[in-house]
């Protein structure tokens, strides 16, 4: 889950990290109005998501007028598919330094990572990119934590002034305290300005917290939905959708299956329309499943490709028999179905459905791409004979 | 370590034994073969499911059975207790099956498992098959369409497209001398460079199979591996049509930042000396 800027400043703010001076504004009114007591300010386009600076999604004003004007100008735009609605509006900060700071989770070393930079205000893969020297990545123990005295070593990494150094240590010890307690996947403040005071502020800040961690993280803000319509309705029904710009639905059972299927379609020139898996729990709630595939109106040929495991196929069949019986669509539907409980779920298709599954996915996955081209190159006749009728 | 392979069959621990889900595999575990020595439910010592008695902690079951394995069938936000107590108690291997365990709690198991010298498979895996000694996890071992007796290692990070990759090399007259059934997490405790060492190491497998998905860089660190290993590696990546930035499916199979595609995973399995197949049908051809 993408903390946005705000909410992720108020919770590094109320853990002790200092933060510009700023307010949200929903509107070009009140963007006015915090400019008219901050002076100038930033105003910054509230999105789950980050790069929204390259996007022109950050806009400096020196006056209330500029920034009533940029706030109107993002309020209501769109950033990475989200429509803004609030703009953080932040008193501007005289910038001496611009450091980095993250603390994320390394899969490869399975322990936290803190990274620290005195490159920062720049994309940090840039500047990995070019200059890795100038990054650095401390591996800490999660059994130990992050102690005073290795804070000491990482914030001396930076070569700051001495007086300096204690101060960042001490924020990297509440950053870190932060990732862990919040279980998040990412904290970032980029950059970490040291201002013309010389004190540290942080001038933005990213976090991510772990979906599978939400059930124990109370008092967060509620999660912006994301995604298409469909993505979106998939997701208020516990089903991770993805979809895509193609004309074949496929079902599949299992993530992995799933993602073969897709790659199977595109190798025999198809194109996929979405991912659904109804694989793992899922498996006993196919019915829905269905519906959520054939609701796509670009889906003109079905693909339904099981190979069970822990997932019954017989399961699997019945929810989804019961939905095609209900939902009586037109398109034509190709299975294939192999694994646990194979002999009753190709019996249940043949009986209730009248369609003989395939032997192979390659056969399955075939017939469901040709499937596609027809319906579309049929749809694309009878528009052609509609527009020749309308010139007539 | 205790080692995984080998003639005998692994003496079973079920953690949440007594849970639907433990009840349902411990009985299918024992019908195939495996060797279920005692189950854990807090609170439930005394007890048995099937021929199988249940102990409270997993002390109380190890004082009164050698353990080479705990499963783990509890639900996800209890996962690192179960995994702690067992890595604590002295269980030298441990395969987790929840799926959406937190990552810290992850982090957490795999740094107290480092300290043990203890194994753990998953989270989110379907645990391991022994086709003709046993299997422990979520994998229906029994099934004698997808396994058989053989001299293939297949590994892979799902359990759907294990499933698949199986069947055909059952249908081809192949079978497996281990499928070992990773994980879909960005973050799991047995990695495929851990597979192929033991593959390696296993007298009885002649050939690997590597079933990689998108996301992380587990197959790049597996191609480095391949360098220095003898087997021949079959390799299929999974996801070449996932889009930037969507997790599919599996919350390790995530392409960010133009990292981790399958495009990038092909190449350096490739590059490594693997048989790369295109899509997983052509897997067996590539064994040949």
């Amino acid at each position: 889950m993408f903390i946005e800027e705000a909410d992720a400043k108020a919770l590094f703010a109320a853990a002790g990290i200092p933060t510009p001076i700023g307010a949200l504004a929903d509107s070009a009114v009140v963007a006015r109005q915090v400019g008219e007591s901050l002076g100038p300010v930033m105003v910054k386009a509230q999105v789950p998501s980050g790069k929204r600076g390259k996007a022109g999604g950050i806009v400096a004003a020196s006056t209330p007028t500029q920034a009533a004007e940029a706030a109107t100008r993002l309020l209501g735009a769109e950033f990475a598919g989200v429509v803004v609605e609030r703009v953080l509006v932040e008193a501007q900060v005289d910038i001496a330094r611009e450091l980095y700071v993250a603390v994320t989770v390394d899969p490869q070393r399975r322990c936290p990572v803190i990274i620290v930079s005195a490159s920062g205000g720049v994309d940090i893969e840039e500047v990995n990119a070019e200059s890795p020297q100038a990054v650095h990545r401390v591996e800490i123990p999660i059994a130990d934590g992050l102690e005073a005295a290795a804070a000491l070593d990482i914030a001396a990494l930076l070569g700051l002034a001495e007086s300096h150094t204690p101060t960042l240590a001490g924020l990297l010890v509440t950053l870190y305290g932060l990732f862990r307690s919040l279980d998040a996947q990412l904290v970032e403040i980029n950059p970490l300005a040291i201002d013309a005071s010389g004190a540290l502020i942080a001038l933005d800040a990213k976090l991510i917290i772990d979906d599978n961690a939400l059930f124990r993280q109370g008092g967060l803000p509620a999660q912006r939905p994301s995604g298409t319509a469909l993505e979106q309705r998939a997701a208020e029904q516990d089903f991770l959708l993805v979809e895509l710009d193609g004309d074949v639905g496929v079902l599949a059972n299992g993530a992995g299956l799933t993602m073969s299927t897709m790659d199977a379609v595109s190798a025999q020139g198809g194109r996929p329309a979405n991912f659904l898996e109804v694989g793992g729990m899922a498996y006993k709630r196919a019915t829905p499943a269905l519906a959520l595939v054939l609701s796509n109106p670009n889906v003109r040929s079905l693909l339904v490709n099981l190979c069970g495991a822990y997932a019954r196929t017989d399961v699997i069949a019945e929810g989804l028999i019961a939905g095609w019986k209900e939902l009586a669509p037109e398109v034509p539907v190709s299975f294939c179905i192999h694994g646990t409980g194979e002999e009753r779920a190709r019996m249940l298709v043949e009986t209730e459905l009248g369609i003989s599954p395939h032997d192979t996915m390659v056969a399955a996955v075939n017939e469901a791409v040709a499937n596609a081209a027809d319906a579309t190159a049929a749809a694309a006749a009878a528009a052609n004979d509609a527009s020749a009728e309308a010139t007539t | 370590m205790t080692p995984l392979f080998g003639p005998e069959p692994l003496r079973v621990l079920v953690q949440g034994v007594t849970g639907n889900e433990g009840t349902y595999w411990t009985e299918q575990m024992l019908g195939y073969g495996s060797r279920v020595v005692a189950g854990c439910t807090p609170g439930k010592g005394g007890q048995h499911v099937g021929p199988v008695p249940v102990y409270s902690t997993v002390l109380d079951a190890l004082d009164a059975h050698a353990i080479d394995v705990s499963v783990i069938f509890v639900p996800a936000r209890f996962a690192k207790g179960a995994a702690l107590e067992a890595i604590e108690a002295g269980v030298p291997n441990v395969v987790v099956v929840a799926e959406f365990v937190p990552i810290h709690d992850t982090m957490e198991i795999l740094a107290t498992a480092k300290r043990a010298e203890a194994r753990v498979i998953g989270p989110n895996c379907p645990g391991i098959v022994f086709p003709g000694r046993d299997f422990i996890g979520i994998m229906p071992g029994w099934s004698e369409r997808l396994f058989a007796p053989g001299r293939i290692g297949v590994v892979s990070r799902s359990g759907s497209l294990g499933a698949l990759v199986n069947l055909q090399l059952v249908e081809a007259g192949l079978g497996q001398s281990a499928f070992l059934g990773l994980g879909g997490d960005p973050m799991v405790g047995t990695t495929f460079v851990d597979a192929l060492a033991m593959f390696e190491a296993d007298p009885g497998t002649d050939a690997v199979v590597l079933l990689g998905e998108v996301g992380g860089l587990m197959e790049e660190d597996a191609a480095e591996a391949i360098a220095t290993t003898t087997k021949p590696v079959v390799s299929f990546i999974a996801g070449a049509n996932a889009p930037e930035g969507k997790k599919m499916g599996h919350a390790g199979a995530l392409v960010s930042n133009g990292r981790g595609t399958a495009a990038s995973k092909m190449q350096s399995l490739r590059a490594a000396g693997a048989a790369v197949a295109e899509v997983p049908t052509d897997i067996v051809s590539l064994l040949a």
